[in-house]
């Protein structure tokens, strides 16, 4: 069966000052009608450039490389009208910050109505009924009431929902969502990704689902693509990934996580700064933070190699490693003192669904 | 922290309040006055109760009296009903103008922000060779073409106005079309047009209109300069332009009044309208 969406190769460059710089590297996978994938890595690590680049929203000027085929057909590929209606019926998007993402000076019903008055051609009058509708099924029940309300009356966890709510309004085959829950508070959180996975479900959406949250994306995606510096490091089933990940880096994230039922005197933090694309050095860019590398790893950069059942991992020592990656990471306790590590603290704050 | 910044700007933004608040008293006294203007622009030839064009040379000159409030002119000229029914010519022509060069500028500009690339870089480059150019000597070089007249002198100061806007609008239209907004509008597939025209648009409304305010006194000097030098309005029309020309040689014969309530009236239109655009631009710059 040929999947819905279909990455392959896409490496990205951003011009920065004159230069071109990676961003994004050999970025492969695929993503079946009604599935969902997980992105995770920290920040700067490329999630949400990829998923920019299926929605064709990267800044003017990016080199893109690599393929995009979305039903066969390849985005990267389309221009003007085609572009519009593969944006307007095929695929929405979901942005981390609901507030920044509208327009503060317009309400809510010109917000969920617009696209359909211009795209769809529907009646005003027909298209704030369908509106209502569509607030209802994202459980706000006073529809008629939120739509006469500017942005910035409805708390974050309402306006994410009206978000939801708004990428819903044209049936998409595919929700890209970009950290759909960062910006908001936990018990809302659970409520909007509750939500979220619902609708998922009774549409047959296929999703590509970009978080920090390792609990909730085992919970929520059937695979997950753990991403680094650009390029992807590990990508199987996300309930694997938790038992049995098959990257040094995926080990190190599952370690830096608090856990209820575990006891350590201090969290196992990663060592040193998340890198990016551009700054990594030659070699595994996780290289110069991994406990496991050895001076080969520094020369080249390893290829994602397939390690059985649709399992892969872009770690050199991967078939030698797999097994004692959690284990002995535990044994050695906490190396570093996490002061460097940046955004992974951000992982280890959010809590369990 | 972002999210109470954006909630702080979006309150500011929606809230409903009364421009006379925005305005401190220098910038109500300017709109009063603009207003006074505007009006005796509109109702002055009612008030008019002597033919701004009768000559009455035996009266060349001479000061004021209850059939002539202000006095008559070198060709015995009323001249309070010449100021009143020149009043709506000095200023319809700046009206003009700003309407002409806001609308196409900002058209300019936001079809440039929104195609981007090449286009951009076009319309950039030749805002810059207009710019070069000033509006007064492009203007004296259109009547070369259309003639003289109040028409040849609002088609050449509209052309040469139009590249201000568009550079003012261009730079708030980039700014505003960067913001996150912009980006979740146009991967729900809207067209580019409904996006500059529905959102970008009205979102930089404020400062064009502060803009068009204060081109409008620039407008109304530079026309008044034209008809001045006796390329814009001619006679026998009045215009406080043109009567400041003619009122020189009175200025010579130590009879000044002509050129001296001409250019008084010039004067405090210019300050208002200058001191208004002022205060609507900081004010439209604060908030974005």
């Amino acid at each position: 069966m040929s999947a819905l969406l279909e990455v392959d190769g896409l490496s990205v460059q951003l011009p920065v000052a004159g230069e071109f710089r990676t961003v994004l590297q050999d970025v492969s996978f695929s993503l079946e009608a009604g599935q969902t994938l997980g992105l995770v890595g920290e920040s700067g690590s490329g999630k949400s450039m990829t998923v920019r680049s299926i929605a064709r929203l990267l800044p003017p000027g990016a080199r893109t490389t690599g393929s995009i085929r979305f039903d066969g057909a390849s985005v990267l590929d389309l221009r003007g009208d085609a572009l519009r209606k593969f944006r307007s019926r095929d695929v929405s998007m979901i942005f981390q910050d609901p507030r920044a993402h509208t327009n503060p000076v317009r309400k809510i019903g010109d917000f969920l109505t617009e696209a359909m008055r211009i795209n769809g051609k529907v009646p005003p009058r027909e298209a704030e009924r369908r509106a209502v509708e569509l607030l209802a099924e994202v459980g706000i029940h006073d529809g008629e009431r939120r739509l006469k309300q500017f942005p910035h009356e409805l708390s974050g966890g309402l306006l994410q929902r009206v978000m939801i709510a708004a990428s819903l309004a044209v049936k998409p085959r595919l929700i890209l969502a970009d950290e759909p829950t960062t910006a908001l508070d936990v018990t809302t959180q659970s409520e909007v990704m509750a939500i979220l996975a619902r609708l998922q479900r009774e549409y047959g959406m296929a999703m590509l689902f970009i978080t920090h949250d390792l609990e909730l994306a085992a919970a929520v995606c059937d695979r997950t693509v753990v991403m680094y510096a650009g390029a992807m490091v590990e990508h199987q089933d996300s309930s694997r990934l938790h038992t049995d990940p098959l990257h040094p880096y995926s080990a190190a994230l599952m370690q830096a996580r608090p856990e209820i039922d575990r006891r350590v005197p201090r969290l196992p933090a990663i060592p040193g700064h998340p890198t990016s694309a551009f700054e990594a050095p030659d070699g595994c860019a996780f290289a110069p933070r991994c406990r496991f590398a050895e001076d080969a790893c520094r020369a080249a950069l390893p290829p994602l190699e397939s390690m059985g059942d649709a399992a892969y991992s872009r770690c050199r020592r991967a078939a030698e490693l797999r097994g004692h990656l959690l284990a002995t990471a535990e044994h050695s306790g906490g190396l570093g003192d996490g002061a460097g590590v940046g955004d992974s603290a951000g992982l280890e704050e959010e809590v369990a669904r | 922290m972002t999210a109470l910044a954006a909630i702080a700007e979006a309150r500011r933004r929606t809230r409903k309040r009364p421009l006379g608040r925005h305005l401190s008293i220098l910038g109500w006294c300017a709109a009063a006055v603009l207003a006074v203007v505007a009006l005796l622009a509109i109702f002055g030839p009612l008030l008019v109760t002597v033919d701004p064009n009768a000559v009455d040379l035996s009266g060349a000159y001479s000061g004021p009296s209850p059939e002539h409030l202000l006095g008559q002119d070198a060709s015995g000229r009323d001249l309070f009903s010449r100021l009143l029914s020149g009043a709506s010519t000095s200023l319809v022509g700046p009206l003009l103008v700003v309407v002409a060069s806001t609308v196409l500028g900002t058209a300019l500009a936001l079809s440039a922000v929104w195609i981007g690339g090449w286009f951009d870089s076009a319309i950039a480059r030749v805002i810059d060779a207009v710019f070069a150019f000033p509006g007064l000597l492009l203007a004296i070089l259109a009547t070369s073409i259309f003639g003289t007249g109040l028409q040849a002198a609002v088609i050449a100061l509209s052309i040469s106005y139009t590249p201000y806007i568009a550079r003012i609008v261009r730079g708030a239209a980039l700014r505003e079309r960067s913001l996150p907004y912009v980006a979740a509008l146009r991967v729900q597939g809207l067209r580019g047009t409904s996006i500059s025209l529905r959102h970008i648009l009205p979102n930089i409304a404020g400062l064009i209109s502060a803009n068009a305010t204060l081109s409008f006194g620039f407008a109304l000097i530079d026309l008044a300069a034209l008809s001045f030098i006796g390329l814009g309005v001619q006679a026998p029309t009045a215009d406080w332009g043109a009567m400041i020309g003619s009122g020189m040689a009175g200025i010579l014969q130590l009879e000044p009044q002509e050129a001296l309530w001409a250019s008084l009236l010039i004067v405090i239109t210019v300050a208002a309208a200058n001191s208004l655009g002022d205060e609507l631009v900081k004010r439209s710059e604060n908030r974005s």
